[in-house]
């Protein structure tokens, strides 16, 4: 599984990288920005399904990696 | 204030709504939840004509439709499209009156003062600044947690930024009050008492062009674009809109926290045992008492969810009525201090979140962490005294507190 923001969508609400610090991080802008590929462990994932479901603008997404 | 109290009250909000209305002022509530199962897009003539709509969903698709819904004035006002006010795409307050495409250069701008970065750099500022404060307040067991905390440190913080001097603070919270609070004054009232406003802001911009320092309003004054420095217009429209929006936004914020706080022991007796709580509770704090209402006008005739709108109609973008929208959040009418899922609108949605909205959340957090520090007990020592801004912006202007032993 590989969690990806839409930066298109993003507009820097600031609460992926608030809740999963592991997983997001901010760039000079403040819009968030995944951390490396984004590929998520048994860990991470359930902490991506939580910003998921915290971001306001619905940008953040969790694919499944071929 | 005659002109205020002299208004004509509301008998439906569903065709008459006012937003100034002593009974939407004291609890609007209650009303927002009526007009969502009876409208649920409500009408007024008041101010020239204007729509609210209550759902989450229709404010989302209106706060992401710059193409039908301008953002040229975000407060509604008895005057539309004001003669000499900065025309559209820049507005007066770049970058939140612009629109497309201007509006992203004016944006990219200033969001880098305002990113995490820069931001979290100033925590240990706000967190001196709350204990200054809370000391000033000494050994008396009642105070008013309003007027003598919360009104005190958004001013500090902007106006540091920005660089004025500290002693205008109280100038600060006048200006603010004019643009946001005293909107429903007819013209010939309200544009004169924006003048020393004007004159203040022109003084410290020449002050800020004969000293240049390392502040946010000296950073205005040299950026360029293109090669090309901001036009003066927009270098104060952009120090305006840091100064009105960074202040009261963020002082009613954190007076809701403390009169929930006051009036809910059990959520203050939780926070205060479990402080890794705050993190949801802020965003909790954030959805169920979003101090920010913002406005759009239509740009041009169309149809809206069934409701025909007319070009120039105002729109009341109500962020606070979506965060209670029932179809949007579970159990919507509920402060659950830790709710694990909370995908609240309070800095607004799309390209005008707020940009402020990692500040202000910083001040939210530290100004509450460090009230219930110092105070682990308090509640109101008189409910029927504390009151509400009028207006946009949504927050307690007095909560008389005791602290408990």
């Amino acid at each position: 599984m590989k969690v990806v923001i839409d930066a298109a969508l993003c507009q820097g609400q600031g609460r992926c990288f608030s809740i999963a610090p592991r997983i997001f991080d901010f760039d000079d802008l403040g819009n968030g920005v995944v951390i490396g590929d984004g590929t998520l462990s048994a860990e991470t994932l359930e902490l991506a399904r939580l910003a998921e479901a915290n971001c306001p603008e619905h940008a953040i997404f969790i694919e499944e990696s071929s | 204030m005659t002109d205020i109290e002299a208004k004509r009250p509301v008998r439906d909000f569903a065709t008459d709504w006012d937003h100034t209305d002593p009974q939407w002022v004291h609890d609007p509530y209650p009303i927002w939840e009526d007009l969502r199962e009876r409208c649920p897009v409500a009408h007024t003539d008041r101010y020239g004509g204007g729509w609210f709509p209550t759902t989450h969903e229709m404010v989302s698709s209106i706060a992401n439709d710059t193409e039908h819904f301008t953002s040229h004035q975000v407060v509604v006002i008895q005057t539309k499209n004001p003669e000499g006010a900065p025309p559209a795409p820049m507005g007066g307050a770049p970058p939140i009156t612009s629109d497309p495409p201007f509006h992203q250069i004016a944006r990219r701008l200033i969001l880098p003062a305002f990113a995490p970065g820069p931001v979290n750099a100033l925590e240990g500022q706000v967190r001196a600044l709350c204990v200054k404060h809370l000391d000033a307040l000494g050994e008396v067991n009642e105070f008013d947690a309003a007027t003598n905390y919360a009104q005190f440190i958004s001013p500090g913080v902007i106006g540091k930024m920005l660089g004025f001097p500290e002693s205008d603070e109280d100038l600060f919270r006048e200006f603010v009050h004019l643009v946001l609070d005293l909107v429903d004054l007819e013209p010939a009232v309200r544009i004169p008492m924006f003048v020393p406003m004007a004159e203040y802001f022109t003084a410290q911009i020449e002050d800020h062009v004969a000293n240049p320092r390392d502040d946010f309003t000296s950073y205005l004054l040299n950026v360029e674009v293109n090669g090309e420095k901001l036009s003066p217009e927009h270098v104060r429209g952009t120090m305006v809109l840091t100064l009105v929006a960074g202040i009261d936004t963020t002082w009613s914020a954190i007076g809701s926290a403390i009169w929930h706080l006051a009036t809910h022991a059990e959520d203050l007796a939780r926070l205060v045992a479990e402080p890794t709580l705050m993190t949801l509770a802020v965003e909790e704090f954030l959805r169920f008492y979003a101090p920010v209402t913002m406005a759009r006008l239509v740009k041009e005739d169309l149809d809206f969810y069934g409701v025909a709108m007319k070009k120039d109609d105002w729109i009341l973008l109500g962020f606070p009525a979506a965060n209670r929208d029932p179809e949007a959040f579970v159990d919507a009418d509920k402060f659950i201090i830790d709710r694990a899922v909370n995908r609240h609108a309070a800095f607004g949605l799309g390209i005008h979140r707020c940009a402020g909205s990692n500040l202000a959340r910083m001040e939210l957090r530290v100004a509450i962490e460090e009230f219930i520090a110092r105070y682990p007990k308090f509640e109101l020592a008189d409910p029927s005294a504390v009151t509400w801004a009028q207006g946009q912006v949504r927050g307690p202007r007095s909560i008389p507190l005791r602290v408990v032993a």
